[in-house]
């Protein structure tokens, strides 16, 4: 139990760094998805499962969804699209 | 009204050639003269150039002052914090907060005064009654907040509304039959879950922010894949105006009743019931659905509005 609690705390050190040396910014938001599954998986290991469920859904869930919709409307999500239509021309 | 619209523009063109003009000038001057005061008997070309440069250099004194002044208010706050930091209790040490009178006090009453199993539901819809209420009126002015930046309705430019509609889906697809099957199957399922957690936010770990959380995420998960159509069935802005006022005013009321009767000794009229049963521990469980209410409501109508600007 040690292990996995050092482990997790581990990934979300990198994961935090990672967040802040990301260019691709969908990327970044995906990053902090994960940070915030594995910070729910802490909080149960510290027996606070209804922080858990909640960092679940928010942090992970909605958070992520939220910024996501954001990245749409300040258009930076486009590479995808752009590339297929590039191709198919 | 051409000629009128153009006016601005060509004022700040005129500005703008003048100020780049004045540069150039002031350059040379700064070879020729390091000190060069306005004078009053100078016409208004020189005096405008002395203006610009005196800006520039007053805003990069001033860049270096707020670079300086936010690195000491930011040490400032480091050191406050690490002091505080230092002054706190040791973690997970064997005497911390032990000889504490409040959490003694809310360790061996919680369950007897308010039926609540888990006592953290307890003291946050109890004791800490109006901080909850506190958290929900935040939730609810976040929303108003993005209402009023982001909201188009009553938006007379049609054009716009056609323009945010078409935008709306630009990346996804209209019908992915993947998302619609696991949405079919996870929904109902995810709802369900969180009316438990709700439901049992006396009894076990959760409550109302947990369990509004997951029906918002189930909610947004079946707007997701089938659109707004099917959504707005059931939950329009009407629901959401609605929904979002009697849990507040329900909150507010039933929890003002609650502390003037207990503050001043009146008999209300709630028992605890039979601790351990789902209806039971008075007020909590009402106030839990309505919390829930409010941040699921909140959750999907902050998702609505920064996907489309509407319900």
């Amino acid at each position: 139990m040690e292990a996995l609690n050092v482990i997790l705390l581990l990934f979300i050190l990198v994961c935090a760094v990672a967040v802040s040396r990301t260019k691709n910014l969908l990327s970044a938001v995906i990053i902090f998805m994960a940070q915030g599954l594995a910070m729910s998986v802490v909080w149960i290991l510290l027996r606070s499962p209804d922080l858990a469920i909640t960092e679940a859904a928010v942090g992970a869930g909605i958070t992520s969804i939220l910024m996501f919709i954001a990245l749409k409307k300040i258009h930076a999500i486009k590479e995808e699209g752009e590339a297929d239509e590039n191709e198919e021309e | 009204m051409k000629t009128k619209k153009n006016d601005p523009f060509q004022h700040l063109k005129d500005w703008i050639e003048n100020g780049d003009s004045a540069l150039e000038v002031e350059m040379q001057d700064e070879l020729d003269d390091t000190e060069s005061q306005p004078l009053p008997k100078e016409p208004a070309g020189p005096q405008k150039k002395l203006f610009v440069l005196d800006k520039k250099n007053v805003l990069k004194r001033l860049n270096i002052w707020y670079a300086v002044a936010a690195f000491a208010v930011c040490l400032a706050l480091i050191g406050v914090l690490v002091y505080a930091a230092a002054q706190l209790p040791k973690f997970g040490g064997a005497d911390t907060l032990v000889d504490s009178e409040v959490t003694a006090f809310y360790v061996e009453n919680t369950m007897e005064e308010t039926g609540a199993v888990n006592i953290v539901t307890g003291i946050i819809l109890d004791y800490r009654g109006f901080d909850t209420l506190g958290e929900s009126h935040v939730l609810f002015i976040a929303v108003c907040t993005v209402l009023l930046l982001l909201s188009i309705h009553g938006e007379k430019d049609e054009e716009q509304k056609l323009k945010a509609d078409a935008y709306d889906r630009h990346f996804e697809p209209h019908h992915d039959e993947v998302l619609q099957c696991c949405a079919r199957l996870l929904t109902p399922l995810v709802l369900i879950f969180g009316l438990y957690i709700i439901a049992n936010g006396h009894l076990s770990p959760g409550g109302g922010f947990s369990g509004g959380a997951i029906l918002g995420a189930g909610l947004i998960l079946y707007q997701n894949a089938f659109g707004y159509k099917k959504t707005e069935r059931f939950f329009t802005f009407r629901t959401f105006k609605l929904v979002s006022l009697c849990a507040l005013l329900f909150y507010s009321l039933a929890k003002g009743y609650h502390f003037f009767t207990g503050a001043n000794h009146i008999p209300n009229g709630i028992s605890a019931g039979h601790v351990g049963n789902i209806l039971s521990a008075g007020l909590l469980l009402p106030l839990n659905f309505v919390v829930g209410c409010v941040v699921a409501c909140t959750m999907y109508a902050l998702y609505t509005m920064f996907r489309r600007g509407e319900f």
